[in-house]
């Protein structure tokens, strides 16, 4: 039986999580871990997280999984979720400006303010309901339709130096980065396990994946 | 591309059972919230509402296993409102798999508790629930007040100037009630949601009021709503969320479907 890693650092929503992977793969052994010699023994590893960055970094020192979350995106199929996806960033503007884990290199800002969309409606931040989902070839992606809807709720996003992580993006109304993949690491905006069941198609791809693109 | 309105069904719970009758016939118990949540996430539900109206304290550990339940079954966005409190309601809620709380009378009676909250659990779980209520004579310019104890109360505090201190203070997201409207099945009071809605930055629900999917798409076309809620006429099936997903994307809104 494989097993799933979801970090616990204090942060988050991991019941739910915990909960929707279960349900996704339920030949999977999940276990919400904080000592960092479980994590590394899993064979996934998922980084969820809600809140404020600062928060999530401080979070991350007190918890001293820091380091075990740099090897995990180094050796094994690591998942980040919503802020467990911005603080793989290099660093955010959240809080004046937080220093991140660099994993992936870039920048996490703020949705413009008085956004409007096409008919000149204010657009609403934070970024909240379900939005679609417009995908380039990943592993992660198979068998969800191209441009399905996932439930996001976030005022911030990534922005990578290099575009060429880029593994799906969503407008509101500017097209911006809502899934980022690097080797072994995969990390999205929205929140699959709160995403129905394209959401639970994608944590079941997750649980399966070897880790290559 | 663009983000979706939602539809967001509510449940009032007591006791860890559905109460205001919901009645469908092809569940075995209309009573059990867990089978309700099921059956509006299968109908394409976008989030759900579980409104707690325990009366007493006690029973309140009652709605923590109902959430957990559904939770485990349930992959959408769950909202916990009624009764919360306490920083301590609100973890609880959240641990056991709530998305988001929403506050209602503790924020008026405290509103420094909704600023705490939203620091400590982040403002993409805090959610404020107004009641408001229409106080302005026929012939002056429209106002709304807040109103407390199931809209018999009037506080003094505008609906407009409250909605806005609410978000400073770090509400994610409004819940809007109209108390003329709720239960009269005459549609959501429009211009409150349209003048709510256009004065702060966050997503508004609309709620209270609707009798048919009509009110749905008036309440975010005229109503300016990102999110409409309703209970009764989904609980009594006269209407799917499917169908009132279809109906108000045939009015040309942006639905999940």
């Amino acid at each position: 039986m494989s097993s799933v890693a979801v970090i616990d650092y204090g942060m988050g929503n991991l019941h739910s999580i915990a909960k929707a992977l279960q349900h996704a793969a339920p030949d999977v052994d999940v276990q919400i871990l904080s000592n960092p010699e479980l994590i590394l023994k899993a064979d996934r590893v998922v980084f969820p997280g809600v809140g404020a960055m600062r928060d999530c970094m401080v979070a991350l020192d007190q918890s001293g999984l820091t380091d075990v979350i740099k090897t995990s995106a180094k050796t094994k199929p690591f998942l980040g979720i919503c802020l467990g996806m911005q603080a793989l960033l290099s660093d955010s503007e959240e809080n004046g400006t937080t220093q991140a884990l660099n994993i992936l290199p870039g920048h996490v800002v703020h949705f413009p303010e008085a956004l409007k969309d096409a008919k000149g409606s204010s657009l609403k931040i934070p970024h909240m309901g379900w939005n679609q989902v417009h995908y380039s070839a990943h592993p992660l992606w198979e068998n969800i339709p191209q441009d399905s809807r996932f439930y996001f709720v976030h005022s911030y996003y990534a922005v990578p130096n290099d575009k060429a992580l880029v593994a799906a993006t969503t407008d509101y109304p500017d097209t911006f980065a809502c899934a980022l993949s690097q080797d072994n690491v995969f990390a999205v905006q929205f929140h699959p396990e709160k995403s129905q069941t394209v959401g639970l198609q994608l944590l079941n791809n997750f649980l399966h994946w070897n880790g290559q693109v | 591309m663009s983000l979706a309105k939602r539809i967001i069904p509510c449940l009032d719970v007591a006791n860890g059972r559905v109460v205001k009758g919901v009645q469908f016939v092809d569940i075995r118990d209309a009573g059990d919230p867990v089978e309700v949540a099921r059956r509006y996430d299968r109908e394409g539900a976008d989030e759900i509402t579980f409104l707690d109206i325990t009366a007493t304290h006690d029973n309140r550990d009652t709605m923590v296993h109902v959430v957990e339940q559904v939770a485990s079954e349930v992959f959408i966005p769950l909202t916990v409102g009624g009764g919360i409190k306490t920083l301590e309601d609100i973890r609880r809620m959240l641990n056991a798999g709530a998305d988001k709380v929403g506050i209602n009378s503790a924020a008026v009676f405290n509103p420094e508790f909704v600023r705490e909250a939203a620091q400590r659990f982040g403002s993409q779980c805090i959610v404020v629930a107004i009641d408001a209520k229409k106080v302005s004579q026929s012939g002056e310019g429209d106002r709304w007040e807040i109103f407390t104890h199931g809209g018999r109360k009037a506080t003094g505090i505008d609906a407009i100037e409250w909605a806005k201190k609410m978000v400073d203070y770090g509400a994610g997201e409004i819940l809007l009630t109209s108390m003329d409207r709720d239960g009269t099945r005459e549609g959501f009071d429009l211009p409150l949601t349209r003048t709510i809605s256009e004065s702060v930055s966050v997503p508004v629900i609309a709620s209270g009021g609707v009798g048919n999917l009509d009110h749905l798409a008036e309440g975010v076309i005229q109503g300016k709503a990102d999110a409409v809620l309703a209970a009764s006429i989904f609980h009594f099936a006269e209407y799917s969320i499917q169908e009132a997903k279809e109906h108000m994307a045939s009015r040309g809104i942006e639905m999940r479907l």
